[in-house]
């Protein structure tokens, strides 16, 4: 924490330059690869289960809204901070709201994150309104619940992929294991795959950490979804190295063939080997293990594609400065802060089954005011 | 009318006086320690490589479609109608997408400023727009970098190319790569000898990520009524199903 605070004055005092690797000829590093990219993926559980529980109707997955939303909504906020270091002139990040350039992937991108952090903020609103009993507001908030859904649902679509279209422009720069015409729809699958996974995580860390009961069948059914996003995304991948003439490129011995590789142990075979066990897939610690070794391939992956593939056209290896890591490493953990003095102090999960057992009756109101 | 420079390196000597007048017409330091340095930077827009006694310019290449200015969100590069790509650096809010996403790697940043901006050649924008002639051709003292319109200038370098073949490589650089550039060049060498690519597509890059853009305003729509429907189908369902709940025992829940 103090690293980071030390980090956070060298670069608003010295500049760029002084607190990062970065160069002309390497402009984007860890704060655009992690911070930004994995920042934006790892809250894609909030639209992946909202739209799974709202509009497709599961309301099996409604106990876990709540941390998820609220999830989504932190991760937002803390990838506006790392703009915030990242940007050469920060305090004009609103710009392209009124300079616009529609030809821009960014431009598409800076609207998109706008919009849909307003829209989790609004859907994470009933919780703090319940909080203070501002009935008005929440009845407000309710009638507008369903277009909010839905809007946030095309934003996200949005954005996802078009954090991997970034990338479609640089054809002559990006390694050819990660450059494809499709990069938007891995980008947008993978955001789908991770999102389940991290609800997984979440809802298993918060069950520990808070002493609520796991909700194993509502994890087994996630499990089972994110095995086929996985499949779906593995033989997609697999296509599209064929029909581009990749795949041999896999026989090359390099860095990057090595961490091409470990992206694809990671995030899916071994994933899809723990998931496909039925012994396995129906334990908690395996639903777990899995989810965890998908996130970290993924997280691979953004590397991959904003770092490692693209060093051998810049000529330059890039190794993130310390300052770097520190404010990126502050930056996590300020969102595991935030997100446990929330849950201590709003009604973030559903009441722990012992209470429910003390008290049968308020149950049924509780699921009303809950919609 | 469209502005553009040819540069034949068969007639540069490497005097590097375009460097010179390039950094007075900017403002920019010049002394014999910077004249030494053979890369762009954010204090040298434009430099004179040298090979033996072969030379070969680098500047901004100000494409015909300029991806940094499809690219930057706010609109600070844009191509002017006569040639120039310029920066607005009051736009700027230093996302630095331009500089990841130039074919040419052009763009170059202050990265000691606490106000940076980008910095790249900007065809001397301020002189050229009023009918002016930009700093390095204006001093060239054998014609190596020339200043005209584009369509003459492609002229004269295939004419040039046909009259001494023997001179050159068969190559009119920035004719065709990424769709066309404001900077043509003539080289006796082969360009990849000074790190010039020309394995590059002949179609204008900025097409790549506007071809995936320009369905947005279609997936909108679409993509509300697809969701707004299975919404309302899946609701439906729970309202039947309660009402033929409701019906037989005479309460709902």
């Amino acid at each position: 924490m103090i690293a980071a605070a030390y980090a956070t004055v060298v670069r608003f005092t010295r500049g760029l330059g002084a607190s990062t690797h970065l160069s002309d000829r390497f402009p984007w590093g860890l704060w655009v690869g992690f911070d930004v990219l994995c920042g934006v993926m790892l809250a894609a559980g909030g639209f992946t289960l909202t739209a799974a529980v709202h509009i497709f109707n599961i309301e099996r997955f409604k106990p876990i809204i709540r941390p998820t939303v609220l999830t989504a909504f932190l991760g937002y906020m803390l990838v506006v901070v790392a703009l915030m270091f990242d940007l050469g002139r920060p305090w004009r990040v609103w710009h392209p709201l009124v300079m616009w350039n529609p030809h821009s992937v960014m431009f598409e991108v800076g609207w998109c994150v706008t919009l849909y952090t307003t829209v989790l903020a609004l859907e994470f609103s009933p919780v703090v309104l319940e909080r203070f009993h501002l009935t008005q507001a929440l009845k407000v908030v309710r009638a507008i619940s369903v277009p909010l859904v839905i809007a946030g649902v095309i934003l996200s679509t949005l954005h996802q992929s078009s954090l991997g279209s970034l990338y479609l422009i640089v054809p002559e720069k990006l390694h050819a294991y990660w450059y494809s015409p499709l990069l938007p729809v891995f980008f947008f699958l993978s955001a789908i795959g991770i999102g389940l996974a991290m609800t997984i995580i979440e809802s298993c860390l918060s069950a520990r950490h808070f002493g609520k009961k796991l909700e194993l069948p509502l994890m087994r059914e996630l499990g089972r979804i994110l095995t086929v996003v996985l499949l779906l995304y593995g033989m997609l991948k697999f296509l599209d190295l064929y029909h581009r003439g990749a795949l041999d490129l896999v026989l090359h011995i390099g860095y990057e063939t090595d961490l091409f590789l470990l992206e694809l142990g990671l995030g899916l075979a071994l994933p899809i080997a723990l998931l496909l066990v039925p012994r396995v897939r129906d334990t908690e610690g395996g639903l777990y293990l899995a989810s965890v070794f998908t996130v970290l391939g993924f997280i691979v992956n953004r590397l991959n594609v904003s770092i490692t593939g693209m060093e051998a056209s810049a000529g330059v290896s890039y190794v993130p400065k310390w300052t770097e890591v520190a404010v990126t490493a502050g930056i996590v953990a300020a969102g595991f802060a935030i997100f446990g003095l929330a849950v201590r102090y709003l009604p973030i999960f559903p009441r722990g089954v012992e209470e429910l057992a003390a008290r049968p009756a308020p149950r049924v109101r509780l699921v009303h005011v809950r919609d | 009318m469209s502005l553009a420079i040819l540069y034949d390196a068969t007639l540069c000597i490497g005097c590097k006086q375009c460097e010179q007048a390039c950094a007075d017409r900017h403002k920019l330091p010049y002394d014999d320690a910077i004249a030494a340095e053979e890369v762009q930077s954010d204090h040298k827009l434009t430099v004179v490589q040298g090979r033996d006694d072969r030379f070969m310019r680098r500047l901004c290449m100000h494409c015909v479609e300029p991806t940094c200015a499809s690219v930057c969100p706010v609109a600070a590069l844009r191509k002017t109608p006569e040639g120039p790509v310029v920066y607005d650096e009051d736009r700027c809010m230093g996302c630095r997408y331009c500089m990841v996403a130039c074919p040419f790697s052009v763009p170059r940043y202050e990265w000691t400023k606490l106000l940076p901006r980008v910095r790249k050649c900007d065809f001397c924008a301020g002189t050229t727009l009023a009918g002016g002639v930009q700093a390095c051709a204006e001093i060239c003292p054998t014609g190596a970098t020339k200043s005209g319109e584009r369509a003459a200038l492609i002229a004269e370098a295939r004419s040039r190319l046909a009259e001494n073949p023997a001179q050159y490589v068969p190559h009119v650089y920035g004719l065709e790569e990424v769709g066309g550039t404001s900077v043509l060049m003539l080289s006796g060498v082969p360009f990849e000898s000074f790190g010039y690519r020309t394995d590059m597509v002949k179609e204008p890059i900025p097409m790549l990520t506007y071809r995936v853009l320009s369905r947005i305003p279609d997936f909108v729509p679409l993509g509300g009524i697809l969701l707004g429907g299975i919404w309302w189908i899946t609701h439906r369902r729970d309202e039947v199903a309660a009402e033929e709940h409701a019906a037989p025992s005479g309460e709902g829940r």
